[in-house]
């Protein structure tokens, strides 16, 4: 088969099982959308804005574990794609990002719409790419979707430059069907050794804890998490990016562990004694203050990259492969020996964390009419029986919504977690749509972060993806509101959104449903209304109580038996 | 703690910028970088003095390891070995002078490699605190412009930094 490097990247993204590609033309890839138009395989999704098309792409990705592709044009279309990429590299999704080049006989000579995409993206892809031959784009394009999906996820860019796709020059094309690269070999299995070390110190414990984070979801290993948990019977806790991983509503969670966690699961972190980490890297949102962190625990930490172990806690038994296998691994050897954890610790140590739950850290305030933003959440996980994908933008809405949407499942929970990218939650919420058109998809959202990328209202329109989007609208850029009252004085600083459009009008204008709610009593109406219009975009805007701050709070740099709970709250030994 | 990391790397544009992007990123130091293609005309060597902590080192090591284009790495001060640089010093040298650097530069088994009526560039060798002594007995006064090759190190014995 002769192809132009055109129609090449085109047959690859085929070859490769690609359904969504999100993209927005512009000159250096017009040759790429020439190609595009004349085959119906791979179907394309023209955004607004190239930050819309990675953001989309990486919630196709996070709710399939597909990797998400993205086509851009040169100069301005990278640069605008970075902030998805870097959204992506931070937590780890697998995205490929084709960008389109100047002429490889212009590039360095400031041409319109050059720019170094390859130095720009470098420091936030996993690898990156400059197509200098059209005989090694086929085989580039391969290494790219190969380093992406394995070891830990990442995305990569391929900069391919205008004269490479010239639809005149034809060469024969074959797709290779794997590719090797010597200095790169993601590891798979854990050492026996080191496991065999780790179940000693499991079964010798008297105050487990298990800590999970977003690698578990990423490595698809929520079911072998669940049974070794359940076969041990110790307390887990998951992180922001870990919910889903093991059941929200199963008996052994103790909820979110981190700045915005439950009590219980900071508290049991703080006094565990040996503690298994799985697909979590210690960020600081986790750890709060790192010389205070689990002060008497062991660690075991499974991590499929070794750059993740020891990084920012030193532990004792790293383990070094994919989860999944690790987990498994761990599960058989307990299971092939007679010892169990010790009974009586264990149940002394459920009997001080109840203790630690009946302070009942998330409670609030359900009188008056004034709309509560947990209330909305909490109402939402009800109306949709807790089956809903959820995306979110980031701030307290972020936060509210992982504390009161109870995930059962991996992949139903999709936000920025490391970067913490304002203006993900709808673009995102559009690629889970593609990938689950049968689901209820919605966006938790607030009126700042919504604004950041409000013209994807039009791509949810042209690609009837009917999304619902709950906009927790308090006026403010709350949890910067939060900071500003808690640690400078209430001086708002800028915080204040004095001109916030009208959001029903908005919608309607995109040509969706808008909806204004704004007594408490008439939150559960409108959501059911809403989900009910199953075939439309409908943005439901709450008004929410402007003073209501996101509880409880490890404030930077404390440790995470230094919470500050909600006004009025007492902890456990005011309650005994 | 002063370390000698010795990469072997994709010989491949831009690969030396992922390791330079890497340590201002990560806000580690670099004494030194040096890098040349191999015998091996698709890999180039590259070693890096760099300094830290314990720990600061085993995140540098391990974050080296997931450049993509990185091969093989090995921190070569862990173990016994050889390292040197090369220096060339260009030095006011009139009158009397031209024998008092002539002899200094015997002493530390240099070479004077260019001779004019006013001037020597001197060639030094060696690791680099011989080559730090060498600058230091020359009198500020004298020393015209000085190129340092930055250190390359290799070990000692049987076992190498080889695929």
């Amino acid at each position: 088969m002769e192809l132009s490097g055109a129609e090449i990247v085109i047959q690859c993204l085929k070859d490769e099982g690609v359904e969504y590609i999100f993209g927005y033309p512009g000159g250096a890839v017009l040759h790429i959308y020439d190609a595009l138009f004349r085959q119906e395989d791979v179907k394309h999704i023209l955004v607004r804005h190239e930050q819309g098309a990675t953001h989309a792409a990486d919630g196709y990705a996070r709710a399939t574990g597909l990797p998400g592709v993205v086509l851009v044009t040169s100069g301005p279309g990278a640069t605008n794609a970075v902030t998805g990429i870097a959204t992506a590299y931070m937590d780890s999704i697998p995205m490929v990002v084709l960008s389109g080049q100047v002429p490889l006989p212009v590039i360095g000579s400031d041409a319109f719409q050059e720019c170094d995409t390859v130095g720009i993206t470098r420091p936030c892809v996993k690898h990156n790419f400059l197509v200098k031959d059209v005989h090694k784009l086929a085989e580039t394009i391969k290494k790219a979707f190969y380093i992406a999906t394995t070891g830990r996820p990442g995305p990569v860019v391929v900069d391919i430059p205008k004269d490479i796709t010239d639809p005149k020059i034809k060469i024969p094309y074959e797709y290779p069907r794997s590719v090797t690269l010597r200095s790169y070999h993601p590891s798979v299995k854990g050492h026996r050794w080191q496991i065999k070390k780790a179940v000693e110190l499991l079964l010798s414990a008297k105050r487990p804890m298990v800590y999970s984070g977003g690698g578990v979801v990423l490595g698809n290993a929520a079911s072998e998490l669940t049974r070794l948990v359940d076969l041990l019977g110790f307390p887990i806790t998951n992180t922001l990016m870990g919910l889903g991983a093991y059941p929200a509503t199963a008996q052994h969670f103790v909820g979110m562990l981190g700045m915005h966690g439950t009590y219980e699961a900071n508290m049991a972190m703080h006094d565990c004694d040996v503690l298994l980490a799985v697909g979590a890297r210690f960020d600081d949102r986790v750890t709060g203050k790192i010389a205070e962190f689990c002060p008497y625990a062991k660690i075991v930490h499974i991590d499929v990259d070794p750059a993740s172990i020891s990084k920012t806690v030193r532990v004792d038994v790293p383990i070094v492969g994919e989860v999944a296998s690790v987990l498994s691994d761990i599960c058989d050897m307990i299971q092939g020996g007679e010892r169990r954890p010790d009974p009586d610790a264990l149940a002394a140590w459920w009997d001080r964390i109840s203790h630690w739950q009946k302070v009942d850290c998330l409670r609030f305030d359900r009188s008056g009419t004034v709309i509560k933003p947990q209330y909305v959440v909490e109402q939402l996980y009800e109306a949709t029986r807790g089956e809903a994908f959820i995306t979110s933008d980031v701030g307290q809405h972020q936060m509210w919504a992982a504390q009161f949407y109870k995930f059962d499942k991996p992949r139903r929970w999709i936000n920025s977690g490391g970067l913490g990218t304002m203006g993900f939650g709808m673009p995102a919420a559009i690629g889970v749509k593609l990938a689950h058109p049968d689901a209820d998809v919605c966006c938790v959202t607030g009126e700042a972060s919504i604004q950041m990328c409000i013209q994807e209202l039009a791509t949810a329109l042209q690609y009837r993806t009917p999304i619902k989007i709950v906009n927790l609208n308090n006026g403010y850029m709350g949890m910067v509101r939060q900071w500003q009252e808690f640690s400078y004085e209430s001086r708002y600083s800028h915080s204040y959104l004095e001109t916030i459009p009208d959001f029903v009008k908005l919608a309607e204008a995109y040509g969706h449903v808008g909806m204004r709610i704004e007594k408490s009593a008439d939150v559960r109406p409108a959501l059911e209304e809403a989900l009910k219009l199953k075939d439309r975009t409908v943005f439901m805007d709450f008004l929410t109580d402007p003073t209501e701050n996101v509880y409880p709070m490890i404030e930077s740099g404390k440790a995470h038996n230094d919470m500050r709970l909600a006004p009025g709250m007492s902890d456990e030994r005011e309650l005994a | 703690m002063r370390h000698i990391i010795s990469i072997l790397i994709e010989n491949e544009a831009g690969a030396l910028s992922r390791v330079a992007g890497l340590f201002s990123a990560r806000g580690y130091n670099i004494e030194s970088l040096t890098v040349a293609p191999t015998q091996d005309p698709s890999l180039s060597r590259m070693t890096l003095v760099t300094s830290g902590s314990d720990e600061i080192i085993e995140q540098i090591t391990k974050q080296l390891n997931k450049l993509i284009d990185v091969v093989k790495l090995i921190d070569i001060s862990e173990s016994s070995h050889i390292e040197r640089e090369l220096m060339m010093v260009k030095v006011r040298a009139v009158n009397g002078a031209r024998e008092e650097i002539k002899r200094l530069t015997d002493i530390f088994r240099g070479k004077i490699i260019d001779v004019t009526p006013g001037t020597f560039v001197i060639e030094i060798t060696g690791e680099k605190s011989k080559v730090d002594a060498f600058l230091g007995s020359l009198t500020e006064e004298s020393i015209i412009e000085v190129v340092r090759s930055g250190t390359s190190g290799i070990l000692r014995g049987d076992r190498g930094l080889t695929l």
